[in-house]
C-alpha cells in the first residue's frame, strides 16, 4: 500500500533540502565561459530632458564591448514596455498610456530611470566605463507626491497627460451612495496615507541572456515570477522576435513579493544586447540599484466617509483616493489601486451603497505596481480604520459595531455593491475564535498593569476579507486585462508510475513543490516522494501566467487537480480493459482501481506500466501513454478573510510601540499543508507589521531623490521586532475551486496593518487621538502625543 | 568598489610605515564602515592596510585605574568580557547594543572611534569616561579627540592601538536605537568619575558632545528625576528623516534619566 501524504498533512518542505544545503540555482551564480557583464547607467535626476549622450570615452575604456542607448533602441525599431491593463475612467475615458521605453527617450522621469547599458568583459570594467558615459541633462522641477502632482502649476511629466492624471476612475453607484449619506444619523470621516513600500526580496534582480546564431534562439535566465509572460510580452511587443525562438528560465528565485512579477526593461535590454555583442550578457542588481529600480508598492492618499444610521448600521461608504503610479505604467500598475482596491471596500460588512473614486497619478518616482497584497491591504486599511473611527464617534464598542454590520455566515454567497460576490465565509466565527485566543477578556487587567508602569496598552481589530486567486479571465477582461488569468498543469505519469508535474506557476519560497506533490499524492494515491514539480522554464512547461495574487494553489492547484481527473479517467479506461469490466464499474481509491463489489484490482503503477507497454490494451480506442494537461480558468475570485487582533504597548516617553501579542484566525478555505499556511501567515503578518511600524520609501520633495535608499535608512521589520504570533485557521471551503482552497499568500499582509494601527490608536485614545498614519515610528507617536487634543494630566483619568 | 592594493603588515610600525609611504592608503579594521563606503564608491583608496594581523591589539586588560582595551577588540568581545562586566558594566552593555550580531563580530572599538560617526555609541562612552585614545605616537584625551562629524585628532598616518578607560564609580548608558541601522537616534552616557560627573551625548547632531546642563544637575543630585525634565534647546539638535530636532531634544532628557537609572541599577 502506498503511503499517501495528502490534504491536511504537514510534511517538511521538499525544496528546503536544496535551499538549506546551498544547492539552489540562482541567476547571479550562473556563469558562461565568454560571458560579458552589463551595467546600467541610471539617471541621477528625478526629472530632466535628455539632451545627449556621449559614450565615446566609455567605448575606448578597457574591455568595453558596447554602450547601448535609447538611440540604438529607436534605430532597431524596438517597442516599449507594455502595460497589461487598460483601465477605463469615468465617462468611458480610457487611461492615458504614455510609452515606457526600455532605455530613456527624450526625458528621464525618476532617479534610476535607465539611460544607457554598458557591456564589458568584467564587472569592474563595466562599472568604470559606465562612469565615463557623459549624459547631458537639462534638469526640470520634479514632483513626488500625488497631492502636489495634481495641483495647478505642478511639473508635468508628459506633454499629453495634463495634470499628470493617468486616469480618473470610479466604481459604485454614486447616486445611491449620496442618498445613503442624506439619510445618515452620523458620518464618520477619515483622511489617511498608505505609505509607499519597497519590496526588497532577499535576492536582488538579475538576468543572463544568450543568443545562438546557429538557430536564432535566445535564452534569458531571469529572476521572474512569470517567465512565460516575460517571453510573450518581450518577444511580441518589445523585441519583435519570434516567440518560439525565445526561452525564458526563472530558476530558483529568492523571494518575489510582487517585485519580480513585471516585465522589466533590464530583461529586454539584456536579451537584445546578447545578440548585438555576440556573447552572453549578464547583469546583477545590487541592493542600492534595487532600491531605485524595483517596482514599489502602495502610496495612496485617501479621504473616506462612512454613513451610519442611529444604531450604527452602515448605510453608505464613500472613498476618494489619489494613487501614485510613479513615472511610468508598469505591467499591472493601473490595475492595482483600482480593480484590486475598490471592490474590497465592502469588507465583511453589509454596507449597501459604496462609491469609490480613484485618481491614478504620475509622479517623478519609481513606478508603482503590485506588492504583496496589492490593493487589498490598502482597501482593508481604509475600511477597518474607519470602522474604528465610527465606533469612537458614536460611542459604540468597535467589536459590537463590527458584529452589527457583519455578513452572517448564512447570507453567503453574498453580492456586494462593488462587483464582487463572496462565495463563502464566516467573519463572525473568525472573530469569536480570535477573541478567545487573544484573551480579550484579560485585556483590561493587562492594560491596567501597563498603565501602572507608565505605559499605554491598546488592542486593535481587523476583520478583513480579500479577493485573490487571480482571476476569472472573462471578468478580468471586462475590467481591462489584456491577458487571461488561467493556469495550466501537465501531469506526466512515467512508466514506473512516478510523476512529474509541469506547472505554469512559479515557486519562489511558497512551498509549491511540497503542496502540489501533496495534491497529486492525495488524488492518485501515490507516495508523495514519487512526485516532482517542474516550473519556471518555458522550454519545459507548456504555458503559465505565473505566481502572484495568491493564485498558485487556487488556480494552478485547480489545473493540477483537473489534470489528475483526466489521468484517473484514462486510468479507469485502461483498468476496465485489463479487468474485463465496464468502465462504469471501475472504482478508484487510494491508488487502486477495482471492479465494484469484487476483489479484482489493479494498482496505479500497473496501470501506468500498461499505458506504456500496450500489449494488452484497447489501442483502437485509446492512445498509449499516461500524460494529461489541463488549463483551469476560475469562475470567481476566492475570498479569504479572517480576524486579526493585535495588542501593543507604547512607551510614551520615547514613542516606541511594542507588539505584545498577535492573533490571527484566518479562513483560507481547505488547508493542504498547515505548516506552510502557518509560515505564509507569519511572513505576511510581519510584512504588514513592517508597513504599520517602520517601512517607508521617502523621497525628497524638491530633488526627487530617494532618501531611504539603503537598509540603514529603510527599516525592514526584523525578527526582534516580531511578536509571538498565534495563527490558526477557521475555514469555510471555497464553493467553486475543486479543492475548496482560497489562497493564503497575502492574507497576513492584508489583515495586519489595520490591526496594528487600530491597536496603536486604541492605546492613545484616552488622549483624544483618532488616527495615526503609517509607519507609526517612535517620532511620529511622540509627535501625536504632543499634539493630542486632551491634556495628558486629564487623560490620566 | 574599485581596485585597490592590499597589505597585511605584521607589526604596528610596519603598518604605520605603509600608511606613510603608500599614498591614498587607508587602514581597515573590521571593515563594517569602510567596506560599504568602498562598495558605494564613496571612497576609493589606492591601498588597504589590514590591521587584523597586528599582534596583541585584541586584548582586554585590567589596570589599576580601569581597563586597557586593544584597538582591534571587537564589539562582541567587549560585550561578553567578564572583566568589562566587572569594572565598567555600562561599557559592556553599550557594546552589546551596537548594530546586529554580524556587525558586533566584525566591528572594532578602534574603528568605531577613528570613524567618529555622529550616531556611534563608543564615542559617548569614551568622552563620558574620560578615556585616553592610545596611538602609535601618543595618548589623546577623549576631550581632545572628537572634532565633530567624522573628524578626529588623528594624524594622517596615525593608528589607534588601544583605549584606556578609567573605571568610574558608576556609569550608565541608554540609547534609542534607530530601528533600521541600530545606531543611536540619541544615546546618553553618564559617569560619576574621579573628576566629577561627566555626561556625553551621541546622535544629537554633529558628533558626540558633553552636556553641561545634565552634568550640573546630576552633580547636585545623581538621580533620574534630576534630568528627566530638563529640556535642552531643540536648536542644537539635528532634524532628519528619522527624527525631528524637538524629538531628539526630548529624547536627550529621557535617555539621560534612563542612563542614570542604569548606573544606579
Ligand atoms: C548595519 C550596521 C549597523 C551598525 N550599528 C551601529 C551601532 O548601533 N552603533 C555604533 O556605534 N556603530 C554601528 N555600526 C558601525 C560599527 O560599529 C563599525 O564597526 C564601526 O563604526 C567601525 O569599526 P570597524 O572595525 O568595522 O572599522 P572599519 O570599517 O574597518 O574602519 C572604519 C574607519 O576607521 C579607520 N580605522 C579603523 N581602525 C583604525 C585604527 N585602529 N586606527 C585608525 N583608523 C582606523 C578606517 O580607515 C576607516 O576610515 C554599524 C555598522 C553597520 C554596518
Amino acid at each position: 500500500m502506498a503511503t499517501i501524504t495528502g490534504v491536511g498533512a504537514a510534511p517538511l518542505r521538499k525544496e528546503d533540502l536544496r535551499f538549506l544545503t546551498g544547492r539552489g540555482q540562482y541567476v547571479a551564480d550562473m556563469k558562461r565561459l565568454d560571458m560579458a557583464i552589463g551595467v546600467f547607467v541610471r539617471s541621477p535626476h528625478a526629472h530632466a530632458v535628455l539632451k545627449g549622450i556621449d559614450a565615446s570615452a566609455a567605448l575606448q575604456a578597457p574591455g568595453v564591448l558596447a554602450v547601448l542607448t535609447g538611440q540604438d533602441v529607436a534605430a532597431d525599431g524596438l517597442g516599449s514596455l507594455p502595460c497589461g491593463w487598460a483601465i477605463t475612467g469615468k465617462d468611458g475615458v480610457p487611461m492615458k498610456e504614455p510609452s515606457f521605453p526600455i532605455l530613456a527617450q527624450g526625458k528621464v522621469r525618476f532617479v534610476g530611470d535607465m539611460v544607457a547599458f554598458v557591456i564589458a568583459e568584467s564587472i569592474e570594467q563595466a562599472r568604470a566605463a559606465a562612469e565615463l558615459v557623459i549624459v547631458d541633462y537639462e534638469e526640470l522641477p520634479a514632483v513626488v507626491g500625488v497631492l502636489e502632482a495634481v495641483s495647478d502649476g505642478a511639473p508635468q511629466l508628459y506633454d499629453d497627460v495634463p495634470g499628470n492624471l493617468c486616469c480618473d476612475w470610479a466604481l459604485g453607484d454614486e447616486a445611491a451612495t449620496d442618498a445613503a449619506f442624506a439619510k445618515a444619523a452620523h458620518v464618520a470621516r477619515l483622511s489617511l496615507i498608505n505609505n509607499r513600500l519597497i519590496g526588497n526580496p532577499m535576492e536582488p534582480r538579475a538576468a543572463l541572456a544568450e543568443y545562438n546564431p546557429g538557430n536564432g534562439h535566445y535564452t534569458l535566465f531571469t529572476t521572474s515570477q512569470f517567465p512565460h509572460v516575460v517571453r510573450w510580452l518581450m518577444s511580441a511587443l518589445v523585441l519583435k522576435i519570434p516567440e518560439q525562438k525565445v526561452r525564458v528560465v526563472a530558476p530558483d528565485v529568492g523571494g518575489g513579493f510582487g517585485v519580480k512579477q513585471f516585465l522589466y526593461g533590464e530583461e529586454a535590454v539584456i536579451t537584445w544586447a546578447a545578440k548585438k555583442v555576440g556573447v552572453p550578457v549578464k547583469w546583477v542588481s545590487d541592493r542600492a540599484e534595487g532600491f531605485m529600480s524595483d517596482r514599489q508598492g502602495r502610496d495612496h492618499v485617501t479621504e473616506a466617509e462612512l454613513a451610519l444610521d442611529e444604531n450604527g448600521k452602515f448605510l453608505g461608504f464613500r472613498v476618494h483616493t489619489l494613487a501614485n503610479m510613479g513615472g511610468y505604467l508598469s505591467t499591472f500598475g493601473p490595475n492595482i489601486p483600482t480593480n484590486l482596491y475598490a471592490p474590497l471596500l465592502g469588507g465583511v460588512y453589509t454596507t449597501p451603497a459604496i462609491y469609490c473614486n480613484v485618481k491614478v497619478v504620475f509622479t517623478n518616482t519609481v513606478p508603482v505596481d503590485a506588492y504583496r497584497g496589492a490593493g487589498r491591504p490598502e482597501a482593508t486599511f481604509v475600511v477597518e480604520r474607519i470602522v474604528d473611527v465610527a465606533a469612537a464617534d458614536m460611542g459604540i464598542d468597535r467589536v459590537e459595531l463590527r458584529r452589527r454590520n457583519m455578513i452572517p455566515k448564512e447570507a453567503y454567497p453574498y453580492q456586494t455593491p462593488v462587483l464582487v460576490e463572496y462565495d463563502s465565509g464566516d467573519p463572525v466565527g473568525c472573530l469569536d475564535r480570535a477573541e478567545t485566543v487573544a484573551d480579550v477578556a484579560g485585556f483590561a487587567s493587562r492594560k491596567a498593569a501597563s498603565r501602572a508602569a507608565g505605559r499605554f496598552r491598546g488592542l486593535g481589530y481587523s476583520t478583513y476579507v480579500e479577493a485573490c486567486g487571480l482571476a476569472p479571465s472573462r471578468f478580468a477582461g471586462r475590467l481591462g486585462a489584456r491577458g487571461g488569468l488561467y493556469e495550466s498543469a501537465t501531469l506526466r505519469v512515467h512508466p514506473t508510475g512516478q510523476v512529474t508535474v509541469l506547472i505554469g506557476t512559479h515557486n519562489h519560497g511558497q512551498g509549491h513543490e511540497t503542496t502540489f506533490a501533496q495534491i497529486v499524492s492525495e488524488r492518485l494515491g501515490i507516495p508523495f516522494e514519487n512526485v516532482d514539480i517542474v516550473f519556471g522554464d518555458t522550454d519545459k512547461v507548456q504555458f503559465g501566467m505565473g505566481t502572484y495574487g495568491s493564485r498558485s494553489l487556487v488556480v494552478g492547484g485547480s489545473a493540477l487537480n483537473k489534470a489528475s481527473d483526466k489521468v484517473i479517467a484514462k486510468g479507469r479506461k485502461i483498468a476496465a480493459h485489463l479487468l474485463e469490466a465496464g468502465e462504469q464499474d471501475i472504482e478508484f481509491e487510494a491508488g487502486v482501481f477495482s471492479v465494484a463489489g469484487t476483489d479484482r484490482t489493479k494498482s496505479f503503477v500497473e496501470i501506468a506500466l500498461a499505458a506504456y507497454v500496450p500489449h494488452n490494451y484497447p489501442l483502437e480506442v485509446l492512445e498509449p501513454g499516461l500524460e494529461e494537461q489541463a488549463y483551469y480558468d476560475p469562475i470567481n475570485f476566492t475570498y479569504p478573510g479572517g480576524a486579526h487582533i493585535c495588542e501593543v504597548e507604547i512607551d510614551p516617553d520615547t514613542g516606541v510601540v511594542r507588539i505584545e501579542r498577535y492573533t490571527g484566525v484566518d479562513d483560507v478555505g481547505t488547508v493542504i499543508n498547515p505548516m506552510i499556511v502557518e509560515g505564509q501567515l507569519h511572513g505576511g503578518i510581519v510584512q504588514g507589521i513592517g508597513q504599520a511600524l517602520c517601512e517607508a520609501a521617502i523621497y525628497d520633495d524638491q530633488s526627487g531623490q530617494l532618501l531611504s535608499g539603503s537598509f540603514m535608512d529603510y527599516c525592514m521589520p526584523r525578527a526582534d521586532m516580531s511578536p509571538h504570533m498565534d495563527v490558526s485557521t477557521h475555514s469555510t471551503p471555497c464553493t467553486h475551486t475543486p479543492l475548496g482552497v482560497k489562497g493564503c499568500g497575502e492574507v497576513g499582509t492584508i489583515g495586519s496593518p489595520a490591526a496594528v494601527i487600530n491597536a496603536v490608536v486604541d492605546a492613545l485614545s484616552h488622549l483624544g487621538v483618532t488616527h495615526v498614519d503609517m509607519p507609526a515610528t517612535p517620532n511620529r507617536i511622540w509627535r501625536v502625543i504632543q499634539n493630542a487634543t486632551l491634556p495628558r494630566a486629564l487623560a490620566a483619568e | 568598489m574599485r581596485d585597490f592594493a592590499y597589505h597585511q603588515p605584521a607589526t604596528v610600525p610596519d603598518a604605520v610605515a605603509l600608511l606613510g609611504s603608500v599614498s591614498e592608503s587607508r587602514p581597515i579594521a573590521g571593515g563594517m564602515t569602510l567596506l560599504p563606503t568602498l562598495k558605494n564608491r564613496l571612497a576609493s583608496p589606492s591601498a588597504l592596510i589590514d590591521l587584523a594581523g597586528l599582534p596583541g591589539l585584541q586584548s582586554i586588560e585590567e589596570r589599576s585605574f580601569g581597563l586597557a582595551i586593544g584597538a582591534l577588540a571587537r564589539h562582541a568581545d567587549v560585550a561578553r568580557s567578564r572583566l568589562v562586566a566587572t569594572r565598567i558594566p555600562a561599557l559592556a552593555r553599550l557594546a552589546g547594543s551596537i548594530g546586529d550580531p554580524a556587525v558586533r563580530h566584525r566591528g572594532t572599538i578602534g574603528g568605531s572611534l577613528a570613524n567618529n560617526d555622529p550616531a556611534a555609541d563608543y564615542p559617548a562612552a569614551a568622552l563620558a569616561l574620560g578615556a585616553r585614545i592610545v596611538t602609535n605616537r601618543r595618548e589623546i584625551p577623549a576631550d581632545d579627540f572628537f572634532l565633530g562629524l567624522f573628524e578626529t585628532a588623528l594624524g594622517p598616518d596615525e593608528l589607534i592601538t588601544g583605549v584606556v578607560f578609567p573605571a568610574p564609580k558608576r556609569a550608565g548608558y541608554a540609547k534609542l536605537r534607530n530601528p533600521a541601522s541600530r545606531y543611536a537616534v540619541v544615546g546618553v552616557f553618564v559617569a560619576e568619575t574621579a573628576n566629577g560627573i561627566r555626561v556625553a551625548m551621541t546622535g544629537a547632531g554633529n558628533g558626540v558632545v558633553r552636556v553641561p546642563e545634565f552634568e550640573q544637575a546630576l552633580a547636585t543630585s545623581f538621580a533620574p528625576e534630576a534630568v528627566a525634565h530638563l529640556r535642552l534647546a531643540p536648536d542644537d539638535f539635528a532634524s532628519d528623516m528619522h527624527a525631528e530636532a524637538a524629538y531628539r531634544a526630548h529624547l536627550a532628557s529621557v535617555m539621560a534619566a534612563r542612563a542614570v537609572a542604569d548606573a544606579l541599577a
